[in-house]
């Protein structure tokens, strides 16, 4: 839907309510941008000065202060409430999920850990560098923090960004709908290697997840 | 004479910190590329001839540093607080002139502090203007030890210098204003000024306090805002702006003033409602408190709490455009004459309108998931801080400076500086909103390290050689400022036929302000066109029978 205004391409499942809110406030911005510009520039042009007019003494106008007030604060305050629920969806409470991850940001990687066979972060849990494998359509729910200083998980793709803060554990979800590869760079400046950290989510099927999973495992023995 | 030592001093920093602006772009364009002239930097801003991660990071925390805090702050605040302040409202001078003074003193302090950090070990501070803990906290994480110690300390000594400015605007405009000069017959400008004085003197101490614990942390072992000791990295973040927000209306509220006055003055009109103007500001300035939290939406903060500041800040918007309306309404029958200075005014008016509109997008919690931290707020950010807050200042040099220096300015020369910078501006800002948009982070030094960002990189070179434009057309306002200073034609008491009460004094004014006694104050700021006067103006401070003064 944005894409022709250069946007990435939507995957998640909110990315259609973010890129909607996006598209009103575009055009709400537009419009008045439109008229504030047209009425400053038709005033500058039959307004200039010419030799023998005088100005016209006009000390303001109460009516007009209260309408365009009002109008701005209806506009903005709509605004928000309707921003409310979608926000709410995607940082408050998320739907039950049923992958379980734990990221954590480090100078300069994200450092992924996947549950063991058995389910639980404990032993055989697998941790992998800058590689996320997520199964396509499901619900997944990440317990992310940071090693060192905060960083900022952004994958553009799925419109989502959340900042990795040492000492605290933030859940994050999304679910993605798309199968494919999609870049994950840390948004928040965290040292001389910000530039270039960078992760790589691959959106795929059940089967190729389990498999690859499987493999880690493997891996790790 | 403090305002022009001011002045002089933050356009002089001005030049340090467009040469970072110029830096940054010359490598967003050409990332990791050597170019021989760099090798005449101090080392710390370039790495055999070319720019890296570690020196990039320096750069753009500096050009912030060095724009926000020792050009826009001190231009606005501090040459034209002091300079417009006594003359408007009819004093001979400060309450406190050797408070003043030391102000200054304290304040050159502060800029040598922060311009050592380019040659002590390590280079300068490199965690972002924002600082951010525990990144700031920890020598090691940025790899700058002493640059980031000097930038606390420079920023503290700054934080006093400003504290004592304030507290000096805010008893000379209490207690010093002259014969007839009521608070509602006050010049905007210096309601601009009295508003933002009130506001750094609640928001400063906070940053000094912050800077303080953050110095501790990087010195003293405590931890305040590291995790491993008990401490909160969001901790930072909060104190952070609950000053970085007022501060970002310290910067944009005496723009307002000034906009105002060039605009009245130059339209031959009345301001359109004065009152709503004045409350407007101080509307601004009271929310101003309750909006910091909408730099933090994305971090980590209780969402909930993210809701009530959406709220707050989407409010925020409607003083802002009360006060857009109001500069049109003035424009509207007006008597509208093109002066380089109102012509910056004016854009000021225009730039103000993109900065404020794209605030909106961030201000919805949901979008700004998706474009904080890119590149859509270094355009909103700009729009604000150069398109509103620079051009004020350029429309204010143009305007006042045959008061301050008896000298009027060149107007063709004022006008081609003008309209390159404009065009210039818009072409370097305005695609920052399209490369936000496409997902392009802030703040990182190689865009083409990223596929996703790889298509994006024509526009990169776009802006940066709009840039090199943009900064080019400084060298203009400097050679007119300095052609306009030795060779200008002299200027009159009163050239722009204006109301305000600095244009009854001599210009440039001596010591004391007036030679006679002070004037007294017969009108509101703004009576142009008064269908009481033949001429198209009415001076503040001409009585209103001129037969009957005349008679005296």
């Amino acid at each position: 839907m944005l894409e022709h205004l250069w946007f990435p391409h939507d995957i998640s499942t909110f990315g259609p309510q973010i890129d909607w809110l996006f598209i009103l406030i575009f055009w709400i911005t537009v419009v008045v941008w439109a008229l504030v510009m047209i009425a400053m520039v038709t005033f500058m042009v039959r307004y200039r000065h010419r030799p023998g007019r005088k100005a016209e003494y006009i000390e303001g106008n109460p009516r007009l202060e209260i309408f365009w007030t009002t109008a701005t604060a209806v506009i903005l305050i709509a605004l928000a409430l309707m921003s409310k629920s979608t926000w709410a969806e995607i940082k408050e409470h998320g739907p039950p999920g049923q992958v379980f991850y734990q990221v954590a940001g480090k100078q300069f990687n994200w450092e992924i850990t996947y549950p063991g066979p058995d389910g639980k972060f404990g032993p055989k849990a697998v941790t992998v560098e800058n590689e996320m494998h997520v199964p396509i359509n499901q619900v997944v729910r990440i317990e992310l923090t940071s090693k060192d200083v905060i960083h900022s998980f952004f994958v553009p793709n799925l419109r989502l960004k959340q900042d990795a803060v040492p000492g605290r554990t933030i859940h994050v979800w999304f679910q993605a709908r798309e199968p494919g590869s999609y870049a994950i760079p840390c948004a928040e400046l965290c040292g001389f290697g910000h530039s270039g950290m960078q992760g790589t989510l691959t959106v795929e099927s059940e089967a190729d997840f389990q498999k690859w999973l499987k493999d880690q495992y493997a891996n790790q023995q | 004479m403090i305002g022009r030592q001011f002045l002089f001093v933050a356009l002089f920093m001005m030049s340090i910190g467009g040469l970072m602006a110029m830096l940054m772009r010359l490598d967003l364009a050409w990332p990791d590329t050597q170019f021989s002239f760099l090798s005449i930097l101090p080392q710390s801003l370039q790495n055999d001839s070319a720019i890296t991660a570690n020196t990039y990071n320096a750069e753009f925390t500096m050009h912030a540093t060095i724009m926000i805090f020792f050009v826009i702050m001190p231009i606005l605040v501090g040459c034209f607080g002091n300079f417009l302040i006594p003359l408007m409202l009819g004093a001979r001078d400060m309450a406190f002139p050797k408070l003043n003074m030391l102000s200054f003193w304290v304040s050159a302090g502060a800029g040598v502090l922060m311009m050592a950090s380019f040659w002590v070990p390590g280079g300068p501070a490199a965690a972002g203007w924002t600082s951010y803990a525990p990144l700031s906290a920890v020598p090691i994480y940025t790899g700058v030890d002493w640059g980031q110690n000097l930038w606390c300390m420079s920023l503290i000594v700054l934080g006093v210098g400003s504290l004592m400015g304030a507290i000096n605007y805010i008893t000379t405009v209490i207690n010093m204003r002259t014969k007839g000069m009521t608070f509602f017959r006050m010049p905007l400008v210096i309601w601009s000024l009295f508003i933002t004085a009130i506001l750094l003197l609640l928001a400063l101490p906070v940053l000094t306090t912050a800077l303080a614990l953050l110095l501790f942390d990087r010195m003293g072992g405590t931890h305040f805002f590291l995790p491993p000791g008990g401490g909160e990295p969001l901790l930072w973040q909060h104190l952070f702006w609950f000053f970085g927000h007022p501060e970002v209306y310290i910067m944009i509220l005496p723009g307002m003033g000034i906009a105002s006055e060039l605009i009245a003055t130059f339209s031959r009109k009345p301001i359109f409602g004065y009152r709503a103007m004045a409350y407007a500001m101080a509307s601004i300035a009271f929310l101003s408190w309750v909006v910091w939290g909408h730099h933090m939406f994305q971090s980590g903060m209780d969402p909930a709490l993210g809701t009530g500041f959406m709220l707050t800040t989407m409010v925020i918007g409607v003083p802002s455009a009360i006060k857009t309306f109001n500069w049109l309404g003035t424009l509207y029958k007006g008597d509208i004459h093109y002066t380089a200075a109102m012509l910056n005014a004016l854009s000021f008016v225009a730039m103000f309108v993109i900065g404020g509109l794209s605030g909106i997008f961030m201000a919805c919690t949901p979008v700004d998931m998706y474009i904080h931290d890119t590149y859509f707020i270094v355009a909103h950010i700009h729009y604000v801080l150069f398109g509103g807050s620079l051009f004020a200042v350029f429309g204010a040099i143009a305007y006042w400076f045959p008061k301050m220096f008896g000298r009027m300015m060149n107007e063709t020369l004022g006008k081609v500086h003008f309209w390159i910078t404009f065009v210039a501006f818009n072409c370097t800002f305005f695609p920052m909103h399209i490369l936000g948009m496409g997902g392009h982070m802030r703040r990182i030094y190689n865009p083409t390290q990223y596929d996703f960002l790889k298509p994006l990189e024509p526009i990169n070179m776009f802006i940066s050689i709009s840039a090199f434009v943009l900064g080019a057309a400084q060298l203009l306002l400097l050679a007119n400022i300095i052609w306009s200073l030795v060779r200008g034609e002299k200027a009159s008491e009163n050239p722009w036929h204006a109301n305000t009460l600095e244009w009854s004094a001599p210009s440039p004014p001596r010591h004391g302000n007036w030679p006679g006694p002070v004037p007294v104050v017969y009108r509101g700021p703004y009576e142009y066109s008064s269908p009481e006067s033949a001429e198209d103006y009415l001076p503040q401070w001409q009585p209103a029978e001129p037969a009957t003064a005349a008679a005296d």
